[in-house]
């Protein structure tokens, strides 16, 4: 099968641990290309797994395909797809923006020119044309970011590893790293995003996975993922808007409106709300109840 | 807030996928590499200062603080003794040039280590012995040029010699293959160590290896006990064979116990390098 028509990243039976304390207890996941997320708490085994994708760490047991390329044996292969944007920015602190995609471009194997017309755009792209040429020990957390992430997209990987790419971003740099990682996808890459914040998988991601403890413990689309815990909340206000009490309902319409009959007749003028849960709510749930 | 379930899978049409990066060969590694580390040395103006200027100064206080009272078999008066020590001291000093300089390449490597720079590198279709390589070039260009300042310093303060010029670069290509050794084993140290400043501290315990050698004091003239581990360390037939040409004397089988000794160390430190590199991955 070449990489073009296979599925993004297959896992089978995937474990993998460290000095007999297993951080990935068998993973069984098909992901199609996409924007996915790995949604987890710190220690849940996320950079565990995305190392093992990105070739830096072979597994344990089982199997992991990229691209329909098996991790261990199509290493050199793999790589030539894929590019990895770790946890802190991986870029050259003492040389400059531009000499930092220079130099990655070259070493995935671009042409001088090549390399300059991807680094111009990519500059452009991430609004950091002003700045290419200081050095990066300057930059803002922000900026480190995104041209750590540029870096990543100068040789037009297939498929863009981010681990947890806006982890210490104060809100406004993240909104804008978000809107250039959804742009992404319509470019042809996909990404594989590992996050400890649920909002960012909920923005960003077609498909939820939630580890912990090394297993997959809910798999879907942030909707599916608030079905699963399901369940809404009757929320009563003041005339403030302040919540004055919350109603834990099943979600079904019957049982609502039973609720709603009810609180009609006894306080006609309570303001209400019907809240799904957030997907904090279903993470604490599902993560909670693995970890008792 | 509202209560319809969001849109399911966004339908993403992947463009025409881009063909797979080619990945650059030996020779694109080892320029780019080499221009890096380069860079940082030339930019980092303290540090190739002090590379520079503490061996200097170190040869001047050892000539003219110490020099008057060594005997290193010249005889002479004061000043005869001097300019004997200089000439004896000086290839000790051009090696502990080298030692300082090469440390800078454990701190770069051990912070390429722990800042996940090199974990990157390791997922990019390249051969990683360029990383290697690349270093090795540019601590060659730099130290070569920490020994050129030397040896001029050297012949400014009354340094003489009758050596001929192919001795004259033979002294230098020993203190070269040096230079390669004590990069690599620094690489080595800079892979290792949890962090830069460990790796500094392991480098500290490199830079005293000179002292304990011929390299600033007759072997003869140390006690029993520590005769024969200067005797017999690594340095010893470096320093000696370069000084034997810096001087313009045959080096003899000094040079051949050396130039071992040099193999030697550099096949330990790459081969530790090659075990290490592909299991280390750095826990950021």
């Amino acid at each position: 099968m070449s990489y073009t028509d296979s599925p993004l990243i297959e896992l089978d039976g995937l474990t993998k641990g460290f000095g007999g304390n297993e951080v990935i207890k068998g993973l069984d996941l098909t992901l199609p290309p996409g924007i996915h997320a790995l949604l987890g708490p710190n220690g849940a085994g996320k950079t565990t797994l995305v190392n093992i994708l990105s070739t830096l760490t072979p597994a344990d047991s089982g199997t992991a395909r990229v691209l329909g390329l098996d991790v261990r044996r199509d290493k050199r292969r793999i790589q030539r797809l894929i590019s990895l944007t770790g946890q802190y920015a991986a870029v050259d602190e003492r040389l400059t923006g531009i000499e930092n995609l220079h130099m990655m471009g070259r070493l995935f194997g671009l042409s001088r020119r090549d390399t300059a017309a991807r680094a111009a755009g990519l500059l452009d792209r991430f609004e950091l044309a002003a700045a290419a040429g200081r050095r990066v020990s300057g930059y803002s957390g922000g900026m480190r970011r995104k041209l750590d992430i540029a870096v990543g997209l100068i040789a037009r990987p297939r498929l863009l590893f981010l681990d947890e790419p806006t982890t210490g971003l104060d809100t406004r740099s993240r909104q804008t790293l978000w809107d250039e990682i959804t742009a992404l996808a319509g470019d042809g890459t996909s990404i594989f995003l590992t996050t400890q914040y649920l909002e960012e998988a909920d923005v960003l991601a077609d498909r939820i996975m939630v580890l912990n403890g090394g297993r997959v413990v809910a798999d879907g689309t942030a909707s599916q993922l608030k079905e699963r815990v399901g369940g809404s909340t009757i929320r009563l206000h003041d005339g403030q808007g302040r919540v004055t009490e919350e109603i834990a309902t099943r979600g079904t319409a019957l049982e609502i409106s039973r609720h709603l009959a009810a609180l009609a007749a006894e306080r006609p003028d309570v303001r209400v709300t019907v809240r799904r849960p957030t997907l904090d709510e279903v993470f604490l749930q599902l993560t909670g109840k693995q970890a008792s | 807030m509202t209560t319809t379930p969001r849109t399911a899978i966004s339908t993403v049409t992947p463009a025409p996928p881009h063909p797979p990066a080619r990945g650059a060969g030996l020779l694109v590694g080892l320029r780019v590499f080499t221009a890096r580390s380069l860079k940082h040395s030339f930019r980092d103006g303290e540090s190739l200062l002090m590379a520079i200027l503490l061996p200097v100064l170190l040869m001047l206080i050892f000539t003219y603080v110490l020099g008057g009272a060594m005997d290193v078999g010249e005889g002479g008066d004061a000043a005869g003794a001097r300019e004997a020590y200089l000439a004896f001291v000086l290839p000790a000093v051009a090696l502990i040039a080298a030692g300082f300089g090469a440390s800078y390449t454990s701190v770069v490597v051990s912070n390429d280590m722990t800042t996940g720079f090199m974990n990157r590198l390791r997922t990019m279709p390249f051969p990683s012995v360029t990383v290697l390589l690349g270093h090795a070039a540019s601590s060659m260009v730099r130290n070569l040029l920490a020994t050129a300042v030397v040896l001029l310093v050297g012949f400014a303060v009354g340094f003489r010699t009758d050596a001929s010029v192919p001795q004259f670069l033979g002294a230098v290509g020993i203190i070269a293959v040096w230079i390669l050794v004590i990069t690599c084993v620094f690489a080595m140290l800079g892979m290792v160590a949890g962090s830069a400043e460990a790796a500094t501290g392991y480098g500290f315990i490199l830079l005293f290896l000179p002292y304990i050698s011929s390299g600033f004091a007759r072997v003869e003239t140390m006690p029993a006990w520590l005769r024969p581990i200067a005797e017999h360390q690594p340095m010893t037939p470096v320093i000696d064979s370069s000084r034997a040409l810096l001087n313009g004397r045959a080096p003899g089988s000094e040079l051949w116990v050396g130039m071992l000794w040099c193999a030697g160390l550099m096949l330990l430190a790459v081969w530790l390098i090659a075990v290490i590199f592909p299991r280390k991955v750095a826990r950021t």
